[in-house]
């Protein structure tokens, strides 16, 4: 397995593309800092967006990850190149003469996809860990503790994204074309979504949750209508928000089905190709 | 002799083209075998399919009796196809490095290699910035690096200039001189000729010889005949000759093949006695060129 890692580190560590577009997610990852800084001070009115709750443990670890799986887009590109750029440069059919099987060379990626997603699960902990103690009202400990169950939503979301994303790298061969399929691909379950709520308006959500896409958003619902300050609106205009936040292991179970999928369709459709 | 690889009863078919049709062969330690056959015979396929990058119709091959999986073969064998594929960001050295993660084997064998195509002064260079000839130079390092004790070569020489190609005859020579067995697909005849021990002939994807390359050629050659008088009395005679299997003409001349050895000068004296004066008159041994024109051009 380190081998197979360590060949595709190798592959990644000297692409320069790849190098700066990690880099640059890692940099937007530790900008979700930033927003602290998000401060309007007119007159009267003074709002500091830090004050406002959302670094507050545990909900912090909501938000964060919400906010940090926005970014993964970035990594879908070099994920979606490395695969693609096999195929291109040919490189794929030298790595199998070389001796990697067909199998190998799959793991390879999918390790890889692991490494990232666990890289910025990471990472994403230690930024909200140094932005809670920071700004959060509460630093107990068992306090800290709930909810971690988001960052690992987060890696879940983040290994079946990327394994779709080569799966489409293996299927469509080209990188800009791989991206184009992913955005047909949301279309696709946009209109199906659509087309469900006109015939049925009931048991939407029941046939929806079972699509890729749909299901790796379920994982992590949005945090906004959780803050009390947002809530607080809402009741004054009559609306309940209330709602269940929390990672369901049923959207996990789907999600890791999806990834199984993905890969092992990768493996397939490599497996009957001539090269 | 220890068997590397053997072919049997290999099909395969592009939708409805069978660009390999039947084909089995051995590949016994040690030898040089060329693959010959015209463009779009089935040579790179039939390497395909040994190095797992095509998937075969049905047949079977194996290296080594068997005892190896083709993933686990491969890791003693170096090959190049048809053109030298790598990742062109990297430069010379971490490209080999990858061959070698690839391979499983150690880093110390990238300099010695790359000197011994040439490219030693540029291996800190990317593969971009690579000539044709480069790039093929640093494929046959990359074929180099794990020692093979096979040598695949699928078109070594093909876009190359002629010195490219000098260079490259050399160096496979070299190689095989130092007893690695060497499987090599072209279609330049004299490139088999000068540096194969063994031929296999295939023309679309059926095989049509294998055997040396001696044998090929083996034959008691021909006469080249040419009379100023009687070309039609000339052929009747030589058709009633003994040791004489087929006739045909070639441009102004007369090709006889013989089936048992006859000199120059019995042919002459029989044909002088009948009274047909010769205006030409040569033996030759036939080349690889002809053995394998004659072969493609039947069947």
């Amino acid at each position: 397995m380190l081998r197979l890692l360590n060949i595709e580190i190798h592959k990644l560590k000297h692409n320069r593309a790849s190098r700066v577009l990690i880099f640059i997610y890692f940099v937007l990852l530790t900008s979700i800092a930033l927003i602290a800084a998000i401060k309007f001070d007119i007159g009267p009115v003074k709002f500091h967006l830090a004050d406002q709750g959302i670094f507050n443990f545990p909900y912090i670890w909501h938000f964060n990850t919400y906010i940090a799986s926005i970014l993964k887009f970035f990594l879908l590109l070099v994920i979606v190149s490395m695969m693609a750029n096999e195929y291109s440069n040919k490189t794929l059919k030298q790595n199998l003469i070389d001796g990697l099987s067909k199998k190998e060379f799959v793991l390879s990626k999918f390790y890889t996809v692991i490494l990232l997603a666990l890289i910025s699960t990471i990472f994403v902990f230690f930024v909200s860990l140094i932005l809670g103690y920071s700004y959060s009202d509460f630093t107990e400990f068992s306090i800290i503790t709930t909810d971690l169950e988001y960052l690992i939503a987060f890696f879940v979301k983040l290994v079946a994204f990327f394994s779709f994303g080569l799966f489409l790298g293996i299927l469509v061969k080209r990188s800009a074309f791989a991206v184009g399929a992913m955005l047909v691909w949301a279309m696709i379950e946009g209109f199906a979504k659509g087309m469900l709520y006109w015939k049925f308006d009931t048991m939407v959500a029941n046939v929806m949750q079972f699509f890729p896409l749909e299901a790796m958003s379920n994982l992590i619902k949005e945090p906004f209508t959780r803050l009390s300050a947002v809530k607080t609106v809402a009741k004054q205009v009559g609306e309940d928000l209330s709602k269940d936040f929390s990672v369901q292991p049923k959207d996990i179970a789907i999600v890791l089905v999806w990834t199984a999928i993905f890969i092992y369709l990768s493996y397939v459709l490599l497996k009957k190709r001539d090269l | 002799m220890e068997t590397i690889l053997s072919l049997k009863n290999l099909h395969k078919k592009f939708g409805g083209i069978h660009a390999v049709n039947d084909l089995s062969f051995d590949i016994q330690k040690g030898n040089v075998y060329g693959i010959l056959g015209p463009n779009g015979s089935g040579k790179s396929t039939t390497l395909g399919i040994i190095l797992n990058v095509v998937n075969k119709t049905s047949g079977s091959f194996s290296w080594y009796d068997g005892n190896l999986t083709t993933h686990q073969a491969l890791k003693k064998v170096g090959a190049i196809i048809e053109r030298p594929n790598f990742y062109p960001y990297m430069t010379a050295i971490q490209n080999l490095e990858l061959v070698c993660k690839i391979k499983g084997i150690p880093f110390d064998k990238i300099s010695e290699k790359l000197k011994v195509v040439n490219l030693y002064e540029r291996r800190n260079s990317k593969f971009s910035t690579f000539s044709l000839g480069m790039k093929q130079r640093l494929a046959i390092a990359s074929a180099l690096l794990n020692d093979p004790e096979i040598l695949i070569l699928d078109e070594p020489t093909n876009g190359l200039d002629p010195q490219g190609i000098h260079e490259i005859r050399v160096l496979i020579k070299e190689i095989a001189q130092t007893g690695t067995t060497i499987l090599l697909a072209s279609h330049l005849l004299d490139e088999v000729e000068k540096v194969c021990s063994h031929v296999v002939v295939i023309r679309n994807g059926i095989k049509l010889y294998s055997g040396t390359v001696d044998e090929m050629v083996a034959s008691h050659g021909l006469f080249e005949l040419k009379t100023d008088s009687d070309t039609e009395k000339l052929m009747e005679l030589l058709t009633k000759f003994e040791g004489i299997s087929a006739i045909k003409t070639e441009d102004d001349k007369i090709i006889a093949t013989l089936n048992k050895p006859v000199s120059a000068s019995e042919i002459n004296s029989y044909l002088f006695q009948n009274g047909i004066i010769l205006s030409h008159l040569v033996k030759r041994k036939p080349s690889l060129e002809q053995q394998f024109l004659t072969l493609t051009n039947k069947n």
